[in-house]
């Protein structure tokens, strides 16, 4: 391999093989026009359902909204995590990327696929919502669009395990992988047995579609689909938890705090989080309790428990980093001072709350076989999985942009102001919103219904004013979140298109610190305890671990004392 | 080594575990396990559990067992459609059918009384919402799903779909009314 191939940032030191770096930029490109297709979706579907507004008519709402849930849920995620998987191959272990040409067919794949899709329900005969549930029929395209998408995700899977492969044979690090290319590798495999489970329903139901076969089971769809969409979501825990951890690393020089009990976390994802199927099913005719009981708590909750050990160690490294810096006054000094005007610093910190205090609680609270029966298919879900996906993995990736763009796109970061507040605006107004719905679900208000007032049916019924109030809270606050992504889409695009290159001798403004290459944190004599206090290296870390275990323990609580109070059924 | 990096030592999985983390993880693991009993726990002693007791059925032979119920047990019509009530007897297999858009036929039920609730769909995927009790269960087409209730709180509840079923979804409603039974 020719070295004139490669080049090293001088600033963060990393080092970008060209192939591997082009096909990073135009995932990475075509992931934020999904994102603002999703965007301006999400803006008419809130909009509409902000009852005060009530903007589209019914039929515009349902075609909106499975068009928002379709480019978010799926092609924004997916595609963006191919650019992330590359970086955690490539860059990372410094190593070509395996079969560029294959990559780009992948690529080329994933794009006829969105555009496909996106016709067909553009086209008004596909509104049958991300989930397209049989019976219920859409256009052909709907289904064969997300069948290419994921055809060429699965080989772009395969690019980064054979650059893995590369990377072992031609010897380009020592030791093990790093822990985030581990956790990118954790992501990639959920991402294989994900396509795998969507590939064995999607084609079926795109024959069925098309007439070559007389009938998809109801039941069945649901079990085999969910093993999909689900396990896609999982995809972007791993993908979001190894962001996460990069950026602690990469603005604190933040090491782990054990290599092996991060390692042994991921390792649980792959092992239980496919199970996650059962939680949309835990209502459903047709499955026994044993089932139910198994699958939904991940056998025995271990995947959540890893999760829980993600949500202490990367926080812990941070921790542990600032305090070997100098910042140990007291229990929280380190948190005080850490870099809070750094977007990549501020909307990684933001991600890791609200993916765990909203949307971890929220979903384990949820996917609880029983209280599932006052909680199954109201807002509170979309209210759970926004503050996972959105302020978990969204914000973690957002934040992670503000990374690439000096480094993967050699351009400024424009309007840095407005950069550094974009965090928080997303941020924030996306918990407010999850936050909103959840209440308004609670209330027992549907999900994907277009009038909470039943204005046109026979049989009327009317909500508690309360539920309109949360729906209106979260038609400001969704809004607000929105304003936020278009902020960073207005800010990378931008950089992207007209930002200044980085030179070697230019300022950058906030961004010094993104770039400046964090050398990776020098552990005292005697391990990290000589660090921390009584013992314990990353105390405040632990007193927020101690308050999160708190509202969780008092949520779980509050919810099985409600379902007390519905019929008795058995 | 940072985490970008690969692990200074080669043999990482021999570090000894650092006191916060055994710590949390030992609470984590316990948490975990407490949440995974009190499933089994609620099904022994809580009384809102789902039987799971379904069947394999057709929409017509359902649609027959309805009308059947229906033609006994029939009350009073509601509405300018004609819509049946129906006042089944206490302890006795009820039937209440999805389809686009309505669920039907109305019920009147005896508080304090235990019904077998059969539900299935004519035609597509719906949501059985009753509110505001707040019971919510998925409804699917070739399967009839039995919930044993006991109705003991509100006069009337409304079935509102909250799975989403075509244009007329945010329209398909359906009523429980709960009487004071017999004297």
């Amino acid at each position: 391999m020719s070295n004139e191939l490669f080049r090293t940032c001088p600033e963060s030191g990393l080092q970008f093989h060209k192939p591997a770096e082009q096909l990073m930029r135009i995932n990475a490109v075509l992931a934020v026009v999904i994102l603002l297709v999703g965007g301006v979706t999400a803006l008419l579907v809130t909009l509409t359902r902000w009852p005060a507004v009530h903007l589209l008519p019914a039929d515009r709402f349902y075609q909106m909204l499975t068009l928002h849930g379709v480019n978010m849920l799926i092609f924004w995620m997916i595609t963006f995590e191919m650019a992330v998987l590359y970086f955690c191959s490539s860059t990372l272990l410094r190593c070509r990327l395996a079969t560029p040409k294959i990559a780009w067919l992948g690529f080329l794949l994933m794009l006829a696929g969105i555009i496909i899709n996106n016709m067909a329900v553009l086209n008004g005969d596909a509104s049958v919502m991300m989930t397209s549930y049989v019976p219920m029929p859409a256009n052909p395209n709907f289904y064969l669009g997300l069948i290419l998408f994921a055809v060429g995700a699965l080989l772009g899977c395969f690019v980064f395990l054979g650059t893995l492969v590369i990377a072992r044979e031609e010897k380009t690090y020592e030791g093990s992988i790093p822990l985030v290319t581990f956790g990118a590798l954790t992501a990639c495999i959920i991402a294989v047995f994900t396509i795998a489970s969507g590939a064995i329903i999607l084609i079926p139901t795109y024959l069925w579609s098309l007439g070559y076969i007389n009938n998809i089971d109801a039941a069945m769809y649901r079990l085999v689909w969910w093993a999909l969409g689900h396990s896609s979501q999982q995809i972007n825990v791993a993908a979001h938890v190894s962001v996460w951890y990069a950026i602690a690393a990469i603005v604190f020089g933040a090491r782990p705090l054990s290599e092996k009990v991060s390692r042994t976390a991921f390792f649980l994802y792959i092992a239980f989080l496919q199970l996650a199927s059962a939680h949309h099913l835990l209502v459903d005719p047709g499955l026994s309790s044993e089932w139910k009981i198994f699958n939904t708590s991940y056998a025995m909750y271990l995947a959540v428990l890893a999760s829980m050990i993600h949500g202490l160690t990367v926080p812990g490294s941070i921790e542990v980093a600032q305090r070997a810096k100098g910042f140990t006054n007291g229990l929280f000094q380190w948190l005080r001072k850490a870099p809070w005007g750094n977007p990549v610093f501020s909307g990684m910190f933001i991600s890791l709350i609200g993916f765990g205090f909203i949307g971890g609680i929220s979903g384990v609270v949820m996917g609880t076989e029983q209280i599932n029966i006052i909680i199954h298919n109201t807002i509170y879900v979309p209210g759970h999985f926004h503050a996972t996906v959105v302020i978990g993995s969204t914000l973690a990736f957002m934040s992670l942009t503000y990374f690439l763009i000096p480094v993967l796109f050699r351009r400024q970061v424009m309007l840095p102001w407005l950069a550094k507040w974009q965090p928080y605006l997303f941020g924030l107004g996306m918990m407010v919103f999850t936050l909103a719905l959840m209440g308004a679900g609670t209330l027992g208000v549907a999900r994907r219904h277009w009038d909470m007032v039943f204005t046109d049916a026979v049989i009327g019924f009317e909500y508690p004013a309360s539920a309109y109030t949360f729906m209106g809270i979260a038609g400001i606050a969704g809004v607000a979140a929105i304003l936020g992504g278009a902020i960073y889409i207005l800010v990378t695009v931008l950089s992207v298109f007209f930002g200044k290159p980085v030179g070697s001798e230019s300022t950058y403004g906030f961004t010094t610190s993104t770039l400046t290459k964090a050398e990776p944190v020098v552990v005292p004599e005697g391990g990290h305890a000589a660090v921390g206090k009584c013992g314990f290296a990353a105390p405040g870390t632990f007193l927020l671990a101690i308050f999160f275990l708190v509202v969780f323990v008092l949520y779980y609580a509050v919810n099985w004392k409600y379902l007390a109070s519905v019929w008795p059924m058995s | 080594m940072s985490a970008i990096q690969p692990p200074a030592e080669t043999v990482w999985w021999k570090q000894p575990l650092d006191r916060v983390e055994g710590a949390w993880i030992s609470i984590a693991l316990l948490w975990s396990l407490i949440m995974f009993i009190m499933m089994p726990l609620w099904h022994v002693y809580g009384k809102q559990n789902l039987s799971n007791e379904a069947y394999r059925t057709t929409p017509q032979a359902f649609l027959a067992k309805t009308q059947a119920m229906v033609d006994a047990y029939t009350v009073r019509t509601e509405t300018e459609t004609r819509l049946p009530v129906v006042h089944p007897p206490p302890g006795s297999d009820v039937y209440l059918l999805g389809r686009l858009w309505q669920w039907w036929p109305l019920l009147e039920l005896e508080r304090g009384q235990t019904y077998r609730l059969h539900i299935s769909s004519m035609d597509w995927q719906h949501g059985f919402s009753l509110q505001p009790v707040n019971i919510n269960t998925q409804i699917l087409p070739g399967y009839e799903m039995v919930l044993t209730i006991t109705p003991d709180t509100g006069d009337e509840q409304t079935v509102i779909c909250n799975e989403y079923c075509g244009l007329g979804h945010h329209n398909m409603t359906g009523k429980i009314y709960i009487t004071e039974g017999a004297p």
